[in-house]
């Protein structure tokens, strides 16, 4: 990775004092949780992205958005990661966005999603493992259009979405990535079942049954058969920016676990004079910051539209996952009985790693698709 | 960026025409690599060749200032060149600690007399260094060393013993630690430069499991040192030795690559077992990884960014990785790994490469010190 440019530097300082005034566990996470929001996330805090810029960061300038590259929403989501700030931002004005990317459906979304008034989802897992190409999800024609049936979960904020992109077969047999479609359905449309799922970290998520759910010929995003394309770049961008989010999420909790060794005593002595644990929070420290520098790296393989940007995003997302695992694992193992009980954020970082860990494919999964492209 | 552009066409030509074919071939191993120095034997017309041209040019150290015998190239220039370099597969045209270890330390702490005659002999290819650092009694604790040197007037002499001195016995010079002062631990340690040649030295190479001797145990026996031979100031060696060692934990560091962004599960080919598949798909992820790392480090050090006690963290983490690595091809291999003189594996290839992995965590640091110095001036946690 090259280093940052001064327009990057200052984005992510204008990011870092942002969401640590506004998105603080406190103030978001621990608000919504306890109040039972049904979005978990905070619209106001949206507006507030949309107002920076922040929510047209991906839509190209000739849309009204920043214009901006994956690179900067990385940037964002590592300080998204580090707070825990609940916020439609990676789905919706990363992965979503990419996916509409100059499509009749961006036109239609753009504006919302620029105002802070759109949140946007995407559909694409149906068992309990990630597996894209695999899609069942059938999409029929019928008269001027398509009807769609079948299920999803994991649909990230579904239940909150104005419109889910939903990746459906119209053609190929299964596990092929041709004969995908990518369709832009509205969340009341009729025949499609929401429901409104809370995962771990009090995030939502949905699952979705649609049941002969109509929509117009319009509502396909890119070409029909030809969905992997818009499919593939959200992934693209979504894994990419999970993998931010992580790192941003592993380096929080770090910290965090770092202040604690350097506060807490026993056997008379602060625990972070133990070279056990010194040698581990050393350890952690270099992991994370090798899952940055690979995070980094893919990001900016993939604005440059280079060919070896699919290789590099699996690695990026499989080493987040692994190096923000194990950033948890040890800070609550570090913190002791306190990292156990709710009142205390470290226990929060745990949970929502599980979660972001899993969404766009597991460690296993990307690990796989490194071998599966190196031909072993 | 157009000047760049044109300084690449000019650097792709001059390559294209002075880099022979055979420099251009892999090495096969490390015998293949040209160290330079006045006992050096040239393995052929070619590599000697390459050398004369590179050093002509002062692109053995490119970005050295050319009044040391550098090409004054720009960070930018010397990143083109290694590009370049790289893609028409040529190997390095000099191999050598001067360039790795002393030349850095020469360039901030030596004086201008120290810097015209040595970084211009070490640019040129004509002296080959070794380092003295570690002894019977400090390996890790290196602060601890006991060779001493004794005031004798307008020169040192020095007694005492090192031990791991890397190609002792085929080296012109060493840079070597040694006490002046019994007052302070730390700072009673100086840096000199003496000849191996000089009367009272003398080197055994030690056997290794890998059954190589890259190493030798090094005596010196009243060997007199001239005092304009000191490096920096005196009982300040240790500040001259640390910023070496980050020189060389960086160059370890590289190492957890085997020289590129090769891919373990491409080398080894088809993986039937499916554990063992899984295990170096995890492996080529943190590779893949620690390259992105490596490069960024590169990149921050060029711009003055690095923190200090990152190559610590470089050398841990690349030694850790290249130590899997070689598990992983001893498994991959399976039992013709085992086979220590054969033919088939070019006299035991794998498993004596495999053993001289385990060193890489030891030497230049181990593992553990690197993780200490990552904890005290990174993290800054407390009585580290």
């Amino acid at each position: 990775m090259t280093l940052l440019t001064d327009d990057q530097k200052q984005l992510q300082d204008m990011a870092k004092s942002f969401l640590a005034e506004e998105g603080t566990i406190k103030q978001q996470l621990r608000h919504w949780r306890d109040s039972g929001c049904k979005d978990w996330f905070g619209h106001g805090l949206w507006k507030q992205f949309a107002e920076l810029g922040l929510t047209g960061i991906a839509i190209p300038e000739d849309k009204g958005g920043l214009g901006l590259g994956t690179t900067e929403a990385v940037l964002v989501l590592e300080e998204v990661g580090r707070n825990l700030t609940p916020s439609p931002f990676l789905t919706t004005a990363l992965a979503a966005a990419k996916a509409l990317e100059g499509s009749a459906q961006g036109d239609r979304w753009f504006p919302g999603i620029l105002s802070g008034d759109t949140v946007a989802a995407l559909a694409v897992d149906e068992g309990r493992s990630h597996a894209p190409e695999r899609t069942t999800l059938q999409a029929s024609r019928s008269g001027n259009g398509f009807t769609l049936s079948g299920t999803k979960q994991f649909v990230v904020h579904g239940a909150s979405a104005d419109v889910i992109l939903i990746a459906a077969r119209t053609g190929g047999s299964a596990s092929e990535r041709k004969g995908l479609t990518l369709f832009a359905v509205e969340r009341n449309a009729a025949g499609l079942d929401v429901e409104n799922v809370t995962l771990a970290d009090a995030s939502k998520a949905a699952r979705l049954t649609l049941s002969n759910v109509a929509v117009d010929a319009d509502a396909v995003v890119g070409e029909i058969d030809g969905g992997w394309t818009p499919i593939s770049r959200a992934l693209a961008a979504g894994r990419t920016g999970a993998a931010a989010e992580l790192v941003g999420l592993a380096t929080g909790a770090t910290e965090m676990t770092i202040d604690y060794l350097k506060a807490r005593k026993q056997f008379g002595k602060l625990i972070g004079e133990f070279q056990v644990l010194q040698h581990r929070a050393a350890h952690l420290y270099g992991e994370i910051e090798i899952a940055r520098a690979a995070t980094y790296k893919a990001a900016e393989l993939l604005d440059s539209g280079s060919g070896r940007a699919e290789l590099m995003v699996h690695v990026a997302k499989a080493k987040a996952n692994r190096s923000a695992q194990l950033a948890v694992q040890e800070g609550v193992q570090m913190h002791g009985g306190i990292g156990m009980t709710d009142e205390h954020d470290i226990g929060l970082y745990m949970k929502r790693e599980a979660v972001l860990g899993r969404l766009f494919g597991d460690w296993r999964y990307h690990a796989g698709k490194v071998a599966e492209l190196s031909g072993y | 960026m157009a000047e760049l552009d044109q300084f690449r066409a000019d650097t792709r030509a001059w390559l294209e025409a002075n880099c022979p074919p055979e420099m251009r071939q892999p090495m096969k191993s490390e015998d293949d690599a040209c160290w330079g120095g006045r006992n050096f034997r040239f393995q052929s017309d070619a590599q000697q060749r390459w050398l004369g041209v590179m050093a002509e040019r002062g692109w053995t150290v490119p970005d050295w200032p050319t009044e040391y015998g550098g090409g004054g190239l720009s960070p930018a220039e010397a990143k083109v060149l290694k590009e370049e370099l790289r893609a028409i597969g040529a190997r390095p045209a000099l191999t050598s600690f001067g360039i790795s270890m002393l030349g850095p330390a020469l360039l901030k702490y030596g004086t201008e007399e120290q810097k015209k005659r040595f970084l211009t002999e070490i640019a040129r290819g004509e002296i080959r260094w070794c380092q003295g650092y570690s002894e019977p009694g400090a390996g890790s604790d290196l602060a601890g060393l006991q060779t001493k040197a004794e005031d004798a007037g307008d020169h040192w002499i020095v007694n005492g013993q090192k031990v791991w001195t890397s190609y002792a016995d085929q080296a012109d010079w060493i840079f070597c630690l040694v006490r002046t002062s019994t007052e302070s631990k730390h700072g009673g340690i100086s840096f000199v430069l003496f000849d191996m040649a000089s009367e009272g030295v003398s080197a055994k190479p030690i056997l290794l499991i890998s059954g190589y001797s890259p190493f030798c145990e090094t005596f010196f026996d009243n060997v007199k040192v001239p005092k304009d031979q000191l490096v920096g100031e005196l009982n300040k060696g240790w500040d001259v030795a640390k910023y070496l060692l980050g020189h060389e934990r960086e160059m370890i560091s590289g190492m957890g690559l085997g020289g590129g962004s090769a891919l373990l599960g491409k080398s080894v080919g088809p993986i039937d077992d499916p554990l063992l598949r899984a295990e170096v798909a995890a492996f080529d992820v943190d590779a893949l990884a620690f390259a992105a790392m490596s490069e960024h480090f590169l990149d921050q050090l060029k711009a003055g960014e690095a923190h200090p006690a990152m190559p610590s963290m470089m050398k841990y983490a690349g030694t850790e990785l290249n130590k899997r690595r070689h598990e992983l091809m001893m498994a991959a291999g399976g039992s013709d790994t085992l086979e220590w003189d054969s033919e088939r594996t070019r006299g035991g290839k794998p498993a004596r490469e495999w053993l001289r992995t385990k060193a890489n965590s030891i030497e230049g640091g181990t593992s553990e010190i690197q993780l200490g110095i990552v904890a005290k001036h990174i993290l800054r946690l407390p009585g580290a």
